[in-house]
Order: structure tokens, then C-alpha cells, then sequence
């Protein structure tokens, strides 16, 4: 962080004692002058709940006493809770499978894109992402009614084919299908990120390779590929953050599916429902911090992990 | 959690390209295409016509259905016309459904988006240059907790922030949308890293040394410097408000302050359940109108929003 900050003004360094004691004291003023609006909101939708949902999950609405301090007792219950593991493996698995396809596709589209090798890449570029505009509810809809048995596309398939192929809302498919959704919204804005990365090489590097004989594929192996590390390890957070908090897609298609996707098929649709339909705040915010704990703990190992390969 | 990566990735970037440019004796300028001018190849950008097909499918679905009635849905292969094309009743029969409801929802989705996205942008720009350009006591903890506020999911928070918003009897109304839309860790650090480069120290030098003020001299210099930063994280801020879901489905139980987003699945549950009445091809047609000023506005802008993003990724 330090190293990339500005050098002290120049006034502050030649300066008197005392006068750069009076500068550095205004110019201390006027930065936080310029933080503070923002740090005021922060601490108010940010640091407030957190304090919030930590105070929440230690404490119980209890028949007797009323609201009581109980310890760690929220956290021994969820963690001995059936449905909050359902719901956690779930999006584990979902982690595992979908991320690596969607930022894998990202990654081609990228290269390719910024290979030279396609006509009319700026029209790829900007349609791919632009799945990324949509708002996730209209995404789910749209996908929803394409699946719907009704008059989707599935229907016209399974009709055409004379038997119910493609079932896109049956137990085994519905993650699959939630996949689908997900990949379609965000391929595109994680294919962005890739590139803005690939487009600050410097050419001296392909120059350089071209000099030396490498192939287009050994210019992605070695120039490419370890240029994009950086890219890869936050685009890498941000979908581990969004699938821990997959919400909006289960919660959506809930409407067209409600015997498959549960009231706790995401840890994060547990916690709203334990909300708002069971009136279970404490063991809400219980999950809410748990996973919270998970998800960073796991972006901080990336992130880790991420650098110490930079390191080598 | 991003700064800790970001010097190092420059510092490996610097040492490549000396390497490269001392072998080379020269730096030339960054050039278009690839070095190794590659063909443009016809097999390869069918390839790539996949990606496009996917992306665009589920749009052209969306467009293709808003014409047909709702028994033309059902009778009609879904990915061409049916023989009625009744696009602008629909349109009409959207914008006129139970009084007028939707361009009521339009609205408070404009209002939420202009103050809760411009208000959010102008937050991110002032501390982000901030804490670019002014040193104090404290900055580096106020860096580290808002990067690390970018990890916490904000789905994480909507409940916790809807109890205590209720217990202030700030639910159902405005503010409860406007108020947690004002925050975008993601805007600040992206507004931090271009302001470091974009905005040269001696430059601010030379308007303190003139007695301008701080203030001043950040809406008259400082401002138009950073404007591609400030059109991206205003673009991505804006996608967030006007997609926003989750936080106006807990915060609103009153219709009547809905975006769009919670009305179309209000309209779309509306097809099941005891009294059910299915209105398919108004939720279909009002998701095409909510989608087109959005979409249009990121296609009209592109040209800002690509240049600040990939300044913003030099240090990523």
C-alpha cells in the first residue's frame, strides 16, 4: 500500500519544524475531511449490523427471562443443524464445479479476444458481457420460463423429441440449472477483468518472445497466464463470495419450483427465512456471521495462496 | 485484500518489461494488436460465435416472447414469432396494469438509482481521493477495513440491517434502499488506484501554493482528471441499485415503494398459488422494458467505462 502512495509534498519535507507540525496538521484535517462522509455511512450499514449480528447470535428469546445472554449456545445449535449443512454443502458444491467452468470459459474468451485472431472482437467483447447488465431477477426469469415445462424451450425440445429429455427443474438438474444462470450472468464480467489485465502487458514482453521464437500458445504460458495471476485471484474471491451468498437465483426460481429448492437450499435463504417466516432472528444472524467467517477466512487463503505464487 | 497483491504484481510487471526493454534497447509504444500479428482467422471467430449465441439467446428469447399474447406463448415455438404480434399492447397493457403500477415501480427504481448510485459514486471519489492524496493518522486502518468490507457478502448484512433499520422505523420507506446503497468498498478502492496515477501531486502543489482550497481544487482540477475513474464506478454502482433485490424484498413490504425488480416477481408469483392469475406476457414485457435503459446506457457509455476499468486493473 505504502509503496504506491504519493511522496510527501514537498513544502512538508523543507519546512521548519513548526510550520510542517502546523501543515501536516491541516492537510491531516482535510484528508479526513474528505473520508469522513463516507466513513460515517460505513459505520452505519456496515460496522453497525456486524456489531449487531454478533450481539444477535449470542443472545436467545427465551419463554422465560426473555432475552437472555446464552453464550455460544446459537453457534453449538447451528452447527448441529442438519438443514444448515444441507444448505452449506450444497453451495460448496456448486463452488467446486461452477466456478472453475465459468471463469474457465472467461479465460478463453479473454485470450481470444485479445489474441488478434477475431474479427470484430470489440462486438464479442461487448456482447459477451452484456448479460452482466441484466438484473439477476429479469436473468432468472427469462432462464426460468426458457426451462419452464410450459412454453419454454425445454417444452418445444421435449415436445419435438416426444419425451421429457431435458428436465431442467428435476431434483438432479437444479443446481446444473442454477449453474446456468449464474455462468450466463457473470462469464462476461469476469472475461472484462481478464482482459483489462491482458491488455497492460507491455509489448516489449510479446516482442521480446517473438524475438526468442515462442508460439502464440508459449506466449500464453509464459506471458499471458502469469500477467493474469492477479486478475485470476480476485476474480477467484469475488465468485467464492457470490456463491456462498447465492440468493437470488434459488429464491427466485423458487416460484416455478417450490417442491425441489427447500427453504434452506442456500445458507443464505436459511437465514432469510428463518427471518422472516420463523421470526428467528438470533439463529439468523448466527448463520449470517458464520458465514461471513467462512467466506472471508477462505478469500483471505486465496488470496495467500494466490501471492505466494507470485513470490516464485 | 487486493492492495496486498497489487504492489507485487507492478513490481514483477516493472522487472519484466526492463528485462524486455533492455534487450531491446527501445520502449516502444503499446500497439493494438499482438506483436506476433497473428491472422485474423474466420474458423476461429465462428469458434468464439458460441459465446455470443449464449449471450444472446435468453435476450433474443425475451424480445421474440414480448410480442405474443399469453395463449401465444403456449401454442408457439419459443424462439420465433407467433402470427399475432402484439408488442405494443403489451407495452401498454404493462404500463397500465392495476393503475399504472409499473411505471410507479419505474420511478421509485430511478429514484433509487440516482440518489442511491450518485450519492454512492460521490462517497467513493471523495474518500477514495482522500486517501489517495492526503496522509493522516488512521488511513491505513480505514484502507484495510474497507478492503476487507469487500469480502463480507452483502447478503450477510440485509438482515442484520433490517432489524436495526426497523427498530428506526426506517423500513418501508425510501431511505431504507437509498441509505445502504451509498457504500461501495469495490467504488473506493477503484477511485483510490486511479486517483494515485491520474492525479499528479504537483499539480495539487501548484493550486495550494495559488491558495486555493482543498475543496476547490477537487471539483475544479482534481474532478475532470479522475473522470473516467468516476464513469466507471458510477456505471457499476448504478447496475448494482437498479438490480438490487434481495435488500428492497426485506425492507419493503409496501408495494408501492417496490422497484421494478421485486414488482416483476411479484407479478411473476402472482401465477401460482390459491388465487392464482397469470399475467406471463406482462412479466415478460415489463423484464424487456426493465432491462433496456440499463442495457443502453452501458452500450452509450462503453467507451468511459472500458478506460477507467482498465486503468483501475493496472494494479490488479
Amino acid at each position: 500500500m505504502t509503496t504506491t502512495s504519493p511522496p510527501a509534498p514537498a513544502a512538508v519535507v523543507t519546512a521548519p519544524p513548526s510550520r510542517r507540525a502546523r501543515v501536516r496538521g491541516r492537510s491531516e484535517w482535510k484528508g479526513l475531511a474528505f473520508v469522513a462522509p463516507f466513513l460515517v455511512v460505513f459505520l452505519l450499514v456496515f460496522i453497525a449490523p456486524v456489531a449487531y449480528s454478533v450481539y444477535l447470535s449470542l443472545f436467545r428469546e427465551q419463554l422465560i427471562g426473555g432475552n437472555a445472554f446464552v453464550g455460544a449456545e446459537n453457534y453449538l445449535e447451528l452447527f448441529a443443524d442438519p438443514q444448515f449443512w444441507e444448505g452449506f454443502g450444497r453451495v460448496t458444491l456448486f463452488l467446486l464445479i461452477q466456478v472453475p467452468i465459468m471463469l474457465g470459459l472467461a479465460l478463453v474468451a479473454a485470450l481470444a479476444i485479445d489474441s488478434a485472431r477475431l474479427h470484430a472482437s470489440g462486438f464479442f467483447r461487448i456482447v459477451i458481457f452484456l448479460p452482466y447488465a441484466v438484473p439477476a431477477v429479469v436473468a432468472v426469469l427469462m432462464w426460468g420460463f426458457i426451462y419452464g415445462d410450459n412454453f419454454g424451450l425445454a417444452a418445444n425440445i421435449n415436445d419435438w423429441l416426444g419425451s421429457e429429455v431435458i428436465t431442467p427443474f428435476a431434483r438432479n438438474w437444479i443446481l446444473v440449472s442454477i449453474g446456468n444462470i449464474v455462468t450466463w450472468e457473470f462469464v462476461g464480467y469476469n472475461m472484462l477483468i481478464f482482459y483489462s489485465a491482458l491488455r497492460v502487458i507491455p509489448t516489449d514482453l510479446y516482442e521480446a518472445a517473438e524475438l526468442d521464437g515462442a508460439g502464440p500458445m508459449r506466449v500464453i504460458t509464459g506471458i499471458k497466464l502469469p500477467a493474469l495471476r492477479g486478475a485470476i485471484v480476485i476474480a477467484t474471491i469475488f465468485s467464492i463470495i457470490g456463491s456462498f451468498q447465492l440468493f437470488n437465483e434459488p429464491n427466485i426460481l423458487r416460484t416455478l419450483a417450490p417442491n425441489i429448492i427447500t427453504t434452506y437450499f442456500t445458507p443464505n435463504m436459511y437465514a432469510y427465512n428463518l427471518s422472516f417466516a420463523g421470526q428467528q432472528y438470533n439463529a439468523s444472524a448466527t448463520v449470517a456471521i458464520v458465514m461471513g467467517v467462512i467466506t472471508a477466512v477462505i478469500a483471505y487463503v486465496v488470496q495467500l495462496r494466490g501471492s505466494r505464487k507470485e513470490e516464485r | 485484500m487486493s492492495a496486498t497483491i497489487a504492489p507485487e504484481v507492478r513490481a514483477a510487471d516493472h522487472k519484466r518489461a526492463d528485462a524486455a526493454s533492455a534487450r531491446r534497447g527501445t520502449r516502444g509504444p503499446r500497439r493494438r494488436n499482438s506483436p506476433l500479428r497473428p491472422r485474423k482467422s474466420v474458423a476461429f471467430t465462428l469458434l468464439m460465435g458460441i459465446f455470443v449465441l449464449y449471450s444472446l439467446v435468453p435476450l433474443a428469447w425475451l424480445v421474440i416472447n414480448a410480442t405474443k399474447t399469453q395463449s401465444g406463448l403456449f401454442s408457439s415455438f419459443g424462439l420465433w414469432f407467433d402470427d399475432d404480434f402484439v408488442l405494443f399492447q403489451n407495452i401498454w397493457e404493462t404500463l397500465t396494469y392495476r393503475d399504472g403500477i409499473f411505471l410507479r415501480w419505474f420511478g421509485n427504481t430511478l429514484l433509487y438509482v440516482v440518489v442511491g448510485a450518485g450519492g454512492a459514486t460521490l462517497l467513493a471519489t471523495l474518500a477514495g481521493y482522500g486517501l489517495a492524496k492526503f496522509r493522516f493518522r488512521g488511513r491505513r486502518a480505514i484502507f484495510a477495513v474497507v478492503l476487507g468490507a469487500i469480502a463480507v457478502p452483502g447478503t450477510a448484512l440485509a438482515v442484520p440491517t433490517f432489524l436495526m433499520f426497523s427498530q428506526l422505523g426506517l423500513t418501508n420507506t425510501p431511505w431504507a434502499i437509498i441509505i445502504p446503497s451509498l457504500i461501495s468498498p469495490f467504488g473506493l478502492y477503484l477511485i483510490w488506484v486511479y486517483a494515485v496515477d491520474s492525479v499528479p501531486t504537483e499539480i495539487l502543489e501548484a493550486a495550494r501554493m495559488d491558495g486555493a482550497g482543498e475543496f476547490r481544487t477537487f471539483f475544479t482540477i482534481s474532478g475532470r482528471l479522475l473522470a473516467p475513474g468516476i464513469v466507471t464506478v458510477l456505471l457499476f454502482t448504478v447496475v448494482a441499485t437498479w438490480n438490487n433485490y434481495f435488500l428492497p424484498l426485506i425492507m419493503l413490504s409496501d408495494p408501492t415503494w417496490y422497484p421494478l425488480t421485486v414488482g416483476l416477481n411479484q407479478w411473476n408469483a402472482q401465477a401460482t398459488g390459491v388465487a392464482a392469475q397469470p399475467i406471463y406476457n406482462l412479466v415478460i414485457t415489463g423484464s424487456l422494458l426493465t432491462i433496456l435503459p440499463i442495457v443502453i446506457a452501458f452500450l452509450g457509455l462503453q467507451r468511459f467505462w472500458q478506460s477507467g476499468l482498465s486503468a483501475g486493473s493496472v494494479k490488479q
